[in-house]
């Protein structure tokens, strides 16, 4: 019988989609093209928010949007129907997104000719807080219907983001969301999370997130 | 959810340490998982033993260290382990400070070590 050995890994088992995604980011940094990674659950106005964004940035930027449902092609149709470039990715029934299909889709886009990309991830806040896309900025959209219980049952996802939208805020009056102990339930998570307000329905924010994107993208294309 | 492309993770940097230190069966695999991870450690074993069939790591056990959720008390410095049930309840056991504090370490993904003969 041949003796045991204790062989030292110490890997990063994520480390080839880190590599992957690190290299991405770096490509995109030469074309000048920022990428966004937007997370939520199913229903929480990703796509509304998108279209919000377009609406806002599409006279001073070049977009472009990856969608990745599962089955339907309803959200790149809607994109599409602005006149903005759309790429579908067939997930194949996948629950995230990660670096290799994030750049078969910017390849199909032709992402070097735009400023900013905006990936729409799959609606759900488990498994894409796990898979790095190679996005420069991870953004998610907490809605005030799903409660602001959700930091607790998803601390993951709320401790990668850089970026909390709270969206339909125009249903507050209406519910018991508590603002304040949300807020300091993801800021526990995530000190450096930047947390705003809007409703992609009345409008309401909706200036500062766009604001806010536009700086961030004029800083991203001023960098070396 | 994703428990499937994490272990074909696993097991493609364990068949190549496998490889390097010539070694023919892999017995077992020690991770580090952080608590923040939603993995369910049943399924990692039950797509590990179907992906890992007539590979040198076929038959191998998956030993997973759960790495606890800490933070650090932003009013006094001391550094302090929470249960995810507690995450709403953050009180500095040092200083009594609640709700003001930062995470340090619970979202761990690592392959520490493996045995093998």
């Amino acid at each position: 019988m041949e003796e045991v050995k204790l062989i030292e890994v110490k890997e990063d088992i994520l480390a080839d989609n880190l590599k992957t995604a690190a290299e991405l980011r770096e490509q995109l940094r030469r074309t000048k093209t920022m990428l966004i990674n937007l997370m939520s659950s199913p229903g929480s106005g990703k796509t509304s928010l998108i279209l919000r964004t377009i609406a806002g940035l599409r006279d001073h930027l070049r977009l472009g949007v990856i969608e990745a449902d599962i089955e339907s092609k309803v959200d790149a149709e809607k994109v599409a129907a602005q006149g903005i470039e759309a790429v579908q990715l067939r997930t194949g029934g996948f629950c995230h997104l990660d670096a290799v299909m994030v750049t078969q889709g910017l390849g199909e886009l032709k992402a070097a000719d735009l400023d900013l990309v905006i990936i729409e991830n799959v609606g759900n806040l488990v498994c894409p807080a796990e898979f790095d896309t190679g996005a420069h900025k991870n953004v998610m959209i907490l809605s005030v219907p799903e409660g602001d219980d959700k930091p607790l049952k998803y601390p993951l996802m709320f401790s990668i983001c850089d970026v909390l939208l709270v969206n339909k805020i125009d249903y507050l009056p209406l519910s018991d969301f508590d603002l304040e102990a949300m807020r300091k339930r993801v800021l526990a998570l995530n000190p450096r999370i930047e947390i705003m307000e809007v409703s992609c329905k009345t409008g309401a924010g909706i200036d500062q997130w766009v604001g806010w994107l536009k700086k961030e993208v004029e800083g991203f294309k001023n960098l070396k | 959810m994703h428990e499937l492309p994490i272990t074909e993770e696993i097991l493609k940097i364990v068949l190549r340490h496998a490889r390097s230190n010539g070694v023919a069966k892999v017995l077992s695999i020690t991770l580090q998982i952080g608590k923040l991870s939603d993995l369910e450690d049943e399924w990692l074993q039950r797509y590990f033993d179907y992906l890992s069939k007539g590979t040198a790591a076929e038959g191998a056990r998956l030993k997973i260290e759960r790495m606890p959720l800490k933070f650090h008390c932003n009013a006094c410095g001391h550094s302090y382990e929470t249960q995810t049930a507690d995450l709403g309840n953050l009180i500095c056991p040092n200083c009594g400070e609640a709700d003001n504090a930062a995470l340090v370490s619970g979202r761990e993904y690592f392959i520490k070590e493996m045995e093998a003969q």
